[in-house]
């Protein structure tokens, strides 16, 4: 197997597109959180539109060959987020969508929190956090040692930070001078218990990683142009690990989730349901 | 007077053998240069040797990060911080999902002695033990060092490689072949079974020694695999001697007399004895005061089997119940 071939590369994809697909994926993943009974909605609705970005406009995977070992990698360290993830991995090729249904039924390969060797695509069992940037720094090592063309991305929550491994990660991922490694913080600012400033404060976030070393970009979570044009000039600073602090709206496109810490996790009733895939119908049509 | 070998010669040679013939075999540390005697290779690799300085548990992710990548990444650090401080990492990182990592945890069990429990490292097999899908192996001298070394390489998943500073002599044959999983049989023996691993072994061997002089006949396993556990070897010691002592420079809760009492409750119960550190931190001292401390000697191994042939009298009726 050639290390240097690089899987499939996206096709050019319009903004719109983007938006619409990151719509698709806030519709199925509320689905099936209402179908199970359980689930993170917040942090779902969260991280869709840097999902949409990454999945349909940036990485380079082959739904065929999920272990490519040219592919780019994708860690979602925020683990619970796992009903979008596994929505995006469906919409993507991955798997057949209806599988989705079986989302934390009794034996389904899709628990609350991804495993690597049950669903496709899953590049990382996550689910215990700040584990996602270690194995993302190894990942982009290993790409340094063969001088292998892919990348890395990984996706943690704010709150997550919070969690020593990350700072570890940090100092070895600039030490090693990991230009090819992209973390991406979803910044809604809201953990399990309250904000996170009033939890234990991250701020001024984005000083301590450019303190780190990295190569530091605040951008709107919810502009998928934006997004996206960050993640074509990466690395953000040259010969240095790039960090996206990524502004989101916990619950972003439902009116009675966005914003509200009671969000995080929990159960949808066929009336919420309703409210939100009718509000996020026409967020879709705009 | 037996010649005695610190193991972590044989482990540094056969990784160098490893670095030279398979380009994907990378080394990772924790600052662990000199303790883990990576220094020579560093010198003939240095691309390949990654120091990532005092922090665990982002090396055990980089490690699986690492594999991911279609590395066979060597992680080596001091065993009481390299399993301790990132058991979780240990536990999702690698046996949850599998990855061909390739843990080395070294000066295990009570070497760093004087240094104080914080560096004892024995609780570790309890630890690893419990993690479905790790294989845990425990050299017992230079040669099965050697050979474990390249049979953790050659296994897809991960494994965690316990591995002494403490000098041993050599316990096994010339021809000796380690096979993951298999305990080997290093005496023949009928009235009861002597279960050791690592740098206990040559000790079981000298207690068998002194209890053949009392006219017992001890049958001595070096249980080298301390997951997945030899079960035939321990059921057939059951059933073919009737009493079994396991000796580790381990706590006696967990480890691997631990693993033997759960097969032995389950398949054939006989009485046992657990030797061990007995369920304390262990005090200040030399590694060779510890183990005299504990009984972890051939006279104290000789001295616990004597003691529990005489429950096997008082239980069964006869010394000699299999015969």
């Amino acid at each position: 197997m050639n290390m240097q071939q690089l899987a499939r590369v996206p096709p050019r994809i319009s903004v719109e597109e983007l938006r619409r697909r990151a719509c698709g994926i806030r519709r199925r993943s509320l689905q099936m959180i209402h179908r199970a009974g359980f689930g993170h909605p917040g942090s779902d609705l969260s991280c869709a539109d840097i999902l949409a970005v990454l999945y349909f406009a940036v990485l380079r995977l082959d739904p065929a060959d999920p272990r490519h070992p040219g592919r780019d990698r994708f860690i979602l360290s925020k683990g619970h987020s796992s009903a979008s993830y596994y929505a995006t991995l469906a919409a993507a090729g991955f798997f057949p969508e209806q599988e989705l249904d079986s989302y934390l039924q009794p034996l389904s390969a899709f628990n609350g929190h991804p495993d690597r060797n049950k669903v496709p695509g899953v590049e990382a069992s996550t689910g215990a956090l700040g584990h996602g940037l270690p194995i993302g720094v190894g990942a982009a090592l290993a790409a340094k040692m063969d001088g292998a063309p892919w990348r890395v991305f990984v996706l943690t929550g704010d709150g997550e930070l919070q969690e020593g491994s990350n700072w570890e990660a940090a100092m070895a991922a600039a030490h090693h001078r990991l230009d090819n490694l992209v973390l991406i913080v979803d910044r809604n600012r809201l953990q399990q218990g309250d904000a996170t400033e009033r939890t234990v404060r991250l701020e001024p976030l984005g000083e301590k990683f450019r303190a780190f070393g990295w190569g530091v970009a605040e951008v709107d979570g919810h502009d998928h142009g934006a997004l996206l044009s960050l993640f074509e000039r990466r690395p953000l600073l040259a010969g240095q690990p790039s960090c996206v602090i990524a502004h989101t709206l916990k619950g972003k496109g439902v009116s009675f989730m966005e914003g509200r810490v009671e969000w995080h996790h929990g159960h949808l009733s066929s009336e919420q349901l309703a409210q939100a895939l009718f509000e996020l119908g026409e967020a879709g049509l705009d | 007077m037996t010649e005695l070998f610190d193991c972590r010669g044989a482990f540094a040679e056969a990784l160098l053998e490893l670095l030279t013939a398979d380009r994907g075999v990378v080394v990772v540390t924790n600052d662990s240069v000199g303790s883990s005697n990576l220094a020579g290779i560093r010198a003939r690799f240095p691309e390949r040797v990654i120091n990532l300085g005092i922090a665990e548990q982002n090396m055990i992710g980089v490690g699986a990060g690492l594999a991911n990548g279609g590395k066979i990444p060597f992680l080596c650090g001091a065993s009481c911080f390299l399993t301790g401080r990132a058991l979780e990492q240990i536990k999702v990182d690698l046996a949850y999902s599998r990855s061909n990592v390739k843990l080395c945890g070294m000066s295990a069990g009570l070497a760093y002695g004087p240094l104080g429990a914080t560096h004892h490292s024995i609780e570790d097999l309890a630890w690893m033990r419990v993690l479905p899908g790790l294989v845990v192996i425990v050299p017992a001298d230079p040669a099965e060092t050697a050979q474990a070394v390249r049979a953790a390489a050659a296994l897809e998943g991960p494994v965690y490689l316990r591995l002494s500073r403490m000098p041993v002599p050599p316990v096994h044959p010339p021809d000796y072949v380690f096979r993951v999983g298999k305990a080997a049989r290093l005496r023949e023996g009928s009235d009861l079974t002597l279960i050791a691993c690592g740098t206990m072994v040559s000790r079981a061997l000298a207690a068998a020694e002194l209890l053949r002089a009392e006219g017992l006949s001890a049958r001595v396993l070096n249980m080298a695999t301390i997951q997945p556990l030899d079960c035939e070897a321990v059921e057939c010691a059951a059933r073919e001697t009737g009493a079994i002592v396991t000796v580790e420079e381990h706590s006696v809760r967990g480890g691997l007399g631990g693993g033997v009492a759960e097969i032995v409750v389950s398949s054939r119960p006989v009485p046992m004895r657990l030797l061990g550190v007995p369920g304390t931190f262990a005090p200040t001292g030399s590694a060779q005061f510890l183990f005299e401390h504990f009984g972890l000697t051939a006279d104290g191994i000789a001295r616990a089997a004597l003691d529990l042939l005489r429950t096997k009298v008082t239980d069964a009726g006869t010394l000699h119940p299999c015969r």
